[in-house]
């Protein structure tokens, strides 16, 4: 009875959480126009046509993939050199290090935004950085910088110091032991960081929205057609980019899945 | 490894694009347009205490609800087979996926007085509801685009319960009511703390559910925000100064927040 109750409240909580999901790839296939967006009228992939020859909404892809390839390799590196550094501080500046560096992640984005809005416009003459492509690459460095750091300094803290010691006690110079010893040892924490500021890049809205001055990214571009309340060009479009996020999850899963059967396997023999 | 030397790139880009903004922040919201020192801003923010007081009313009930939904799932998924449990955790994840402004866009398409709820209450012969617009609409989708981010931490500290100490408590004859009160809640105080701010403060400070589901009457502070500075109200010191206030809010109801999870520490968040 018990195990009824709990199937069908977890039924209950995915139907509201993927309704919508359902609702907007269903409609990327309707064949209407563009006044209702509620009304069934047959299937058809012109909004997927239409789609690949809007300018303007591939322009704002082609932002936000650059954006989000710069962001993330720029704050991975940084990031993952900051960790080191902060990991071999004394306990005090480095709680001071990293809770002055957190602040994006506990503040509202809408702080972070405008803020960053504020530095860009009145601090320009200083910095000559014009709201754009760039301005909005620094923002996006600035807000992935916390999630590298934190998935970075696990795996250094885990990390056996006397490793690299011993390393340069062999012979090696600082930086061939960093490469030969400590970055193999890190790179998962690395992996996920990289992984987590590029998502985190392509989704983000609210920081975009307040440092892109007339740049398009996509979340940007998305947020302007919303409120001229148009076409299922949208639809197709998120059904298009879940499709993609979907396939790459199984395709992540099924090769861990795999690598583990391997594993395994080679275990019992 | 001693390299202390190596975190300084990144001490000096914090000073740039973190310390510096937020100061720029407070200087705007004790300036007007001359550049003198002034106070009438942060007063002016009193006019608007309607404003706050309805963001954080909302905000609110949107996280108590995304508490009392997503405690019992995250409780159920906790105690499947462990093969199951990474199933539904990314199922639970993925709609995060898709980009916020598109599933609450979609919510538009089905809440909208021509909308499909609607029309499948007209069709089998219900009254039709008037949905969009409302108050209710935009806590709503509050807790669509939040609750993942409740279930997550309260899940990681579920997970982690030994499940000896609860029998432990069985052997000692508490029925399931008295363990569910005593021990488990007790145990996962740090996720529900962690799940709290995760959802309250993204909430509390939102300004594109309150437009696209609360049509023009359900002002937020995050919609006031935007007015000041990319809106038609161009004024970036009165937006400053709403914005410090929010900050301020928001500092103390962390503060009271943390006062409850007695180990001191909120686990859990968005890795686990």
């Amino acid at each position: 009875m018990k195990k009824v109750i709990s199937r069908i409240y977890m039924a209950i909580i995915f139907v509201f959480l993927y309704a919508p999901i359902v609702i907007l790839v269903l409609f990327s296939f309707n064949d209407s126009d563009t006044k209702s967006r509620a009304v069934w009228s047959g299937f058809s992939l012109r909004w997927y046509q239409k789609l690949f020859s809007n300018g303007e909404l591939l322009n704002a892809l082609r932002n936000t993939l650059i954006i989000a390839v710069v962001a993330a390799i720029a704050a991975t590196v940084l990031g993952t050199v900051a960790a080191i550094g902060i990991n071999s501080m004394k306990k005090w500046p480095k709680r001071f290090v990293m809770s002055v560096g957190n602040l994006p992640m506990v503040n509202p984005e809408i702080v972070t935004g405008i803020s960053l809005l504020l530095l860009f416009v009145f601090g320009a003459r200083l910095l000559h950085v014009e709201l754009g492509i760039f301005s909005v690459i620094l923002a996006h460095i600035t807000f992935c910088l916390p999630y590298v750091i934190l998935s970075v300094m696990p795996k250094l803290r885990q990390m056996d110091n006397s490793l690299f010691e011993a390393a340069q006690d062999l012979g090696c110079t600082p930086i061939h032991s960093f490469f030969k010893v400590v970055f193999p040892e890190i790179l998962p924490g690395i992996i996920t960081g990289a992984v987590m500021a590029f998502t985190l890049s392509i989704d983000d809205f609210v920081i975009s929205y307040f440092t892109s001055g007339t740049t398009q990214t996509l979340p940007v571009y998305i947020y302007s057609m919303t409120r001229k309340r148009v076409s299922p060009e949208i639809n197709a479009l998120s059904t298009l980019l879940f499709g993609t996020i979907l396939v790459l999850l199984l395709v992540i899963n099924f090769s861990k899945k795999r690598s583990n059967d391997v594993k395994e396997k080679e275990e019992a023999r | 490894m001693k390299s202390k030397a190596l975190s300084a790139p990144y001490i000096v880009w914090m000073c740039i694009f973190i310390i510096v903004p937020l100061f720029l922040v407070a200087y705007f919201a004790f300036t007007d347009k001359t550049g003198a020192f002034t106070l009438e801003n942060i007063i002016q923010v009193g006019q608007y205490s309607d404003v706050f007081l309805r963001s954080i009313w909302m905000g609110a009930l949107a996280t108590l609800f995304s508490l009392v939904l997503g405690y019992p799932l995250a409780y159920i998924i906790s105690r499947s087979s462990l093969r199951h449990q990474s199933v539904l955790i990314m199922l639970v994840m993925l709609p995060m996926w898709m980009n916020f402004l598109l599933r609450t866009y979609a919510w538009m398409t089905l809440l909208e007085d021509n909308g499909m709820i609607n029309n499948f209450l007209a069709a089998i012969g219900l009254p039709r509801l008037h949905m969009i617009n409302t108050a209710g609409a935009v806590v709503f989708g509050m807790v669509y685009d939040y609750l993942p981010f409740m279930i997550l931490p309260l899940y990681t500290v579920l997970m982690k319960i030994d499940r000896s100490v609860i029998e432990a408590a069985q052997d000692l004859g508490a029925n399931s009511r008295k363990v569910f009160l005593k021990v488990t809640v007790p145990m996962s105080m740090p996720g529900i703390i962690s799940g709290i701010t995760m959802v309250f403060v993204p909430a509390v400070s939102t300004f594109i559910i309150s437009k696209m589901l609360g049509g023009g009457s359900n002002l937020l502070i995050g919609d006031l925000i935007d007015m000041q500075f990319l809106g038609n109200a161009y004024n970036p010191y009165l937006g400053s100064a709403i914005s410090l206030v929010l900050m301020v809010l928001i500092l103390i109801c962390m503060g009271i927040m943390n006062q409850f999870d007695e180990d001191g520490s909120a686990e859990g968040g968005m890795m686990p």
